[in-house]
């Protein structure tokens, strides 16, 4: 777990509403190791979100470099930054996020779409994804029809899908109850423990940040310790 | 699942709005395929016929009938070759079918118009047969009538002298066309000058709705026209001398000029269409701007996003607008089939063309300020709900 897997060197985030420029990030640095399963805590309002934006190439920062799987993201375009969280990012939100037109398998197919895998490639990669969060017999179903829980490892199933290195998720268990959370949570301890995946969440919930393999605390945009 | 899967599966998020919408396209081009086609059967009367012919007509309008006396006046106009005339006779088959039929003199049309095809003996059968009737093939063929049957029809002007609409001709005759052109115009009936004036009872004797002139020369037509009118001018029977093309287009636009008729309608119709379909994909968009961030999240480039949001235009407009295309077609041959191939409303190669160029600017039209707007998202802000 010595490589570095995500390198933040001295960002800075700016961002302008009307006339006011809000520093959400003060020159922060950061190594997150290939392999690693780190939680970010903080109040709100500390840039927790903000960095996980930056990590995964959401958004750019206003100065500062930052290198993921060796790329200098900072520096891509729009285009290509599309591109490069197509092949190396995966992504869970708080509320799914699913498209609630598709079945569960539509949805987890959605990212295969930029890849040039044939249809029958596809299906299968999908139904592998789905079989790993434990839903293999929910393929048809859509979002409306299944449970939080679900819908929330349909959205890792998804995330996984094109087998990225980086999975990085945005309060994956804010919206469910203690049970499903602890149950989502082992999963994506798997993922990391047996699938080598590197993970990077935030969370408020500390019983959350104890599945990682280490907690990092943000506040008022600066990195105060590293738990173990 | 394929990308287009994925349109045509968020078209159909809203059932009810898509569905509704997807009508009022449908009956936009629906309009649109009938209303074209009205103006392409306008439009090609007027270009089928050659300048090789005049119309003369009462200067005021050509149901004020002119004196047949003209006749040798007319013919011995240098540039003039034969002189026909023609007289309405407003023949109704059976309860409510109009036919076109005239009065006429068979020697004089025959001689006028080469183009209809017709045995010599059937000719002569209908120059010697006071009550005889010749007709196209198309009509012959619609209504199954056969050579010397005889033909009940009503007028819906002229009564016979005791008082009967009712007249009845024996078919001594049916006409081609010489080709493909004049064989779609085989729609007409003609009986004879000299038997309708004996027998109908207002006493309309020695005149006629108008005259057709064959020029020698194409290129005199205008100097033929000119010379007619000046000759005839300050008399009580003053002319106006058309070209046949001429003479069609103004027919036609006694009830108005139908190209400008139809062209505003159309733009209405796609104006009204604009703003609903428009604001069905604005709506549409609007709903799903997270999902459209999510999108772009997964790695779809913005011009991605901005290329469902149009195919998602596009597929509405395109089901909508050949469907309606469709039905328009069938619209046409309906009635086509209900007059007797007297109007036929046919969508042509041209209708459907400017029917796919309409529905593909159509589509860019509603589909590109929405698309536009998804392909500016900014992921973090639409992801926030900013």
């Amino acid at each position: 777990m010595s490589e570095s897997m995500v390198q933040v060197r001295s960002v800075t985030k700016v961002y302008e509403r009307g006339k006011q420029k809000i520093e959400v990030l003060h020159g922060l640095t950061l190594d997150i190791p290939r392999g690693d399963f780190v939680a970010l805590m903080g109040p709100s309002g500390s840039g927790k979100t903000t960095l996980l934006n930056l990590i995964g190439g959401l958004d750019k920062p206003t100065s500062g470099e930052i290198v993921v799987g060796g790329s200098r993201i900072d520096q891509l375009s729009s285009g290509q930054l599309a591109h490069w969280r197509a092949h190396n990012v995966g992504f869970v939100f708080q509320f799914y996020n699913l498209m609630p037109v598709l079945s569960a398998e539509g949805n987890v197919e959605l990212p295969l779409l930029l890849t040039r895998l044939s249809a029958a490639q596809r299906r299968k990669n999908v139904a592998v994804a789905l079989q790993v969060v434990g839903l293999a017999d929910r393929a048809k179903h859509k979002p409306r029809e299944l449970s939080g829980g679900q819908e929330q490892r349909v959205a890792i199933a998804r995330a996984l899908v094109s087998d990225p290195q980086l999975l990085v998720c945005d309060e994956p268990t804010g919206d469910l109850d203690r049970k499903t959370a602890d149950e989502i949570l082992g999963l994506l301890q798997v993922l990391n423990r047996e699938h080598g995946k590197t993970i990077v969440i935030v969370t408020h919930d500390p019983k959350a940040a104890e599945f990682a393999r280490r907690t990092l605390h943000l506040e008022k945009g600066q990195l105060l310790e590293q738990a173990a | 699942m394929t990308r287009s899967g994925f349109v045509i599966a968020n078209l159909f998020r809203k059932r009810t709005r898509t569905i509704l919408t997807l009508l009022s396209v449908i009956m936009a081009f629906l309009l649109f395929g009938l209303l074209q086609s009205v103006n392409t059967i306008f439009s090609a009367g007027a270009d089928f016929v050659g300048a090789t012919r005049l119309m003369v007509q009462a200067r005021v309008s050509f149901t004020s009938p002119l004196p047949l006396s003209m006749v040798p006046k007319l013919e011995a106009i240098p540039g003039v070759a034969r002189v026909a005339y023609q007289q309405w006779f407003g023949g109704v088959w059976q309860q409510n079918t109009p036919l076109i039929m005239f009065c006429l003199d068979p020697q004089r049309y025959r001689d006028v118009y080469p183009e209809w095809v017709m045995s010599d003996a059937q000719w002569q059968a209908f120059a010697s047969t006071r009550t005889g009737m010749i007709v196209g093939k198309q009509l012959a063929e619609q209504f199954g009538w056969k050579i010397g049957q005889k033909i009940p029809i009503a007028s819906n002007i002229w009564p016979q002298k005791n008082g009967s609409k009712a007249w009845t001709f024996d078919l001594v005759g049916i006409f081609d066309g010489k080709d493909e052109d004049w064989k779609k115009r085989t729609n007409l009936a003609f009986i004879q000058q000299d038997y309708f004036e004996e027998a109908n009872q207002f006493g309309l004797k020695g005149r006629t709705n108008f005259f057709i002139l064959k020029l020698t020369d194409a290129s005199q037509a205008r100097a033929v026209s000119r010379t007619i009118d000046s000759m005839f001018e300050n008399s009580p029977d003053e002319t106006k001398t058309q070209t046949e093309k001429d003479f069609n287009i103004s027919f036609v636009k006694q009830i108005g000029d139908i190209g400008l008729i139809v062209r505003w309608i159309l733009f209405a119709v796609f104006f009204t269409l604009l703003l609903v379909v428009g604001n069905t994909m604005a709506q549409s968009v609007r709903e799903r701007i997270p999902e459209l961030a999510v999108l772009k999240t997964l790695g779809f480039s913005d011009g991605s996003v901005l290329g469902f949001v149009l195919a998602e235009a596009f597929a509405l407009c395109l089901c909508g607008g050949l469907v309606g295309l469709l039905l328009a077609s069938l619209a046409g041959a309906m009635v086509e089939k209900g007059t007797g191939g007297q109007f036929q409303l046919q969508l042509d190669g041209s209708v459907w063309l400017l029917g796919v160029a309409a529905i593909v600017l159509m589509s860019a039209a509603v589909g590109l300020l929405p698309g536009l707007r998804a392909r500016r998202l900014r992921i973090v802000d639409a992801l926030a709900g900013r």
